[in-house]
């Protein structure tokens, strides 16, 4: 036998090998489990009294929200939950399923076993695994009563018959079967823990923040196999396809929270705005569909996790950079602060926060990643419509008034204005930024 | 509320008279109700404008209707209109489809819904003067080929369907060189009967 032969011989032997592998480890479905008569079945938890019922619909509808569902599950123009709203993703596009209780293009025919494996293993009621733009390396901290909840709630919505759409992923990432890799890289299954050196309102935050506020979504740095790393866990980075900078959580210098006042956080989470900081882009839709419907209660737990996540940052506070900006830069960009953001972000850069955000001091200005404040002077933007502040005061547009060189100049001079740390950014950036849709 | 909606100043002018720069609409004086249409379009992808869909994704349907007011009540003075030279017969072919249409090809004149001094109609239909030729060419355009639509039945998309690429550019032109009305404020609704029904006029 030619080498060759037998080189293609093996190649089929492995092959076949390796899909018999693989088809023994993916889970199948669950097996449904004939329930005795009268015994209490875990697996529809919407027996009880009408009262019970209710509450439990109520506190799935709140779980619901702190998850954020709805802002995948539902397309712009269409029915709540009845999916199909594309998720451009580095790999293809993806589509939201149909998650109303129709029985035939929904879930109205899991049980609650098999949602709460769906949540909390990423596998999908008949076995298949799910991608992980479903977050449920996050959700997997859910406990298994919260699940319930949240399962009673989808099953009391209106049901939306509409079908599936398929994804369009591209080759290799069409195959399911590769999952099982990302998710011994990435994914490590287990419900919440407590820690109990810290406070309840400590955990409640934490839990929270880590399961169903998915938060490390967009705050931990995605990599090209589209997973995220457990030691750069809230480090920041780009989201991929949206363009916008998620800033690091874990860095004073970003937007670590460590000298921040608890107040202050939980009012730019539930609130949109605050006296530090003001939420746009990605976050603000994170706000709008999601955190402005928590409690105070939770809002501040989680305000008083996300306070204790900077490391303490070793080396010494960071000084102005303007001494590397060209004096003509400076001036340039000096004067179209003066004629064009002064009026609300002040001469000096304070801001009237809540209203128009302060830009001295603030981290978001000054973090490693000019993208964001590019991105604002370019596009401008509305901090979300939420219930403690319905009428948000919105900056303009300027991109079609600045050229890149202006641009730059501006974005460098609120960058090392004031005593604050940014570095120089180049009209190259501006150019890059102006050619993406906003969005 | 001034001091709220600095987020439209730059594209729509300090008060709502539009901008020197290229394509941005005047917006104030036009009824509240299609003010209000619109951003709700705006913020759910109905009408497709990526700065403006950015813009107002996240806000609640109470603010957008205050937006709408607020421009609605304003009266800022007309822009320049468009002068230079133009061909006679294109703006002779733009007048006539305007204040008279066509009846030839079912086109109902102009005038005939957004007013006879072409201010707009309570509730819902926008006035025509104080708009750039390129931006009323370029809706028309987008009307006719399914981009932009309005709540049905769309009675817009029915006029547009009939009109030629020529009668767009001819009604365009006309309607940039006409000199700022003597009462901006739009017609009250139903004081005639409209040629076609208007979802937006519900």
């Amino acid at each position: 036998m030619r080498l060759v032969t037998k080189v293609a011989i093996a190649c089929v032997v492995l092959a076949v090998l390796a899909v018999a592998v693989v088809s023994w480890m993916l889970p199948g479905a669950l097996p449904s489990k004939p329930r005795e008569a009268g015994a209490p079945n875990a697996a529809t938890p919407l027996t009880g009294a009408p009262k019970a019922v209710t509450q439990l619909i109520e506190k799935g509808e709140y779980l619901a929200r702190a998850g954020d569902c709805v802002a995948c599950h539902t397309n712009p123009e269409g029915k709540q939950f009845a999916g199909g709203r594309p998720m451009p993703t580095p790999f293809g596009a993806l589509y939201a399923p149909n998650i109303t209780a129709d029985e035939e293009t929904g879930i109205g025919a899991w049980t609650a076993d098999e949602f709460y494996r769906m949540m909390h293993s990423g596998v999908s009621r008949d076995g298949s695994l799910l991608y992980p733009a479903m977050p449920f390396a996050s959700y997997t901290k859910v406990t298994r009563a919260d699940s319930d909840a949240i399962y009673a709630y989808l099953m009391s919505v209106q049901p939306v018959k509409q079908k599936n759409r398929p994804h369009e992923l591209k080759f290799p990432f069409n195959k399911r079967e590769l999952l099982l890799g990302w998710r011994a890289l990435y994914f490590k299954e287990g419900e919440f823990v407590s820690d109990p050196k810290q406070s309840e309102q400590w955990n409640r935050g934490a839990y929270l923040v880590e399961g169903l506020g998915h938060c490390a979504m967009c705050h931990t740095a995605i990599n090209a196999l589209g997973g995220t790393k457990e030691s750069k866990e809230f480090e920041g980075g780009m989201i991929p396809n949206q363009n916008w900078y998620a800033p690091s959580l874990t860095s004073n210098r970003e937007a670590g929270l460590g000298n921040w006042d608890i107040k202050h956080i939980a009012d730019l989470l539930q609130v949109g705005v605050s006296d530090r900081a003001t939420v746009y882009g990605p976050m603000a839709e994170v706000v709008y569909n999601s955190l402005q419907y928590l409690s105070d209660a939770d809002a501040e737990a989680m305000a008083v996790y996300l306070k204790t996540l900077p490391k303490r940052d070793a080396e010494a506070p960071p000084t102005s950079q303007a001494r590397l900006v060209e004096p003509a830069v400076m001036e340039s960009g000096r004067k179209i602060y003066e004629k064009q953001c002064a009026v609300c972000h002040g001469a000096e850069g304070k801001g009237q926060p809540p209203a128009y955000p302060p830009l001295a001091g603030n981290q978001s200005i000054t973090m490693a990643s000019p993208v964001n404040s590019i991105r604002m002077v370019l596009n401008g933007g509305y901090p979300p419509g939420t219930r403690k502040n319905p009428r948000p005061h919105g900056m303009p547009p300027f991109s079609h008034i600045l050229s890149d060189e202006e641009v730059a100049a501006v974005v460098t001079y609120i960058r090392v204005a004031w005593e604050n740390s940014g570095t120089p950014v180049v009209p190259a950036q501006a150019s890059e930024l102006r050619k993406l849709l906003p969005e | 509320m001034e001091a709220r909606v600095q987020g439209c100043v730059t594209c729509h002018g300090q008060s709502g008279q539009g901008t020197n720069s290229g394509y941005y609409p005047r917006i104030a004086g036009k009824p509240a109700g299609y003010l209000y249409n619109q951003l709700v379009a705006f913020r759910d992808g109905t009408r497709n404008y990526a700065p403006m869909n950015y813009l107002v994704a996240y806000l609640p349907d109470a603010y957008l209707r205050e937006m709408a007011e607020h421009y609605a009540k304003l009266r800022p003075p007309f822009a320049q209109r468009v002068q230079g030279n133009a061909d006679p017969a294109m703006l002779a072919r733009g007048q006539s489809l305007v204040t008279s249409g066509d009846p030839q090809k079912g086109i109902p004149a102009c005038a005939a819904c957004h007013g006879a001094g072409l201010v707009g109609m309570e509730p819902g239909i926008p006035g025509l003067v104080g708009l750039r030729p390129n931006y009323i060419a370029g809706q028309l355009t987008s009307w006719k080929v399914g981009e932009r639509r309005a709540a049905a039945p769309d009675c817009m998309k029915r006029v547009v369907t009939r009109m030629s690429d020529a009668d767009i550019a001819a009604v365009s032109t006309w309607l940039g060189r006409q000199e700022a009305p003597k009462d901006p404020s739009p017609e009250s609704a139903n004081l005639v009967r409209m040629p076609f029904a208007c979802g937006s006029q519900r």
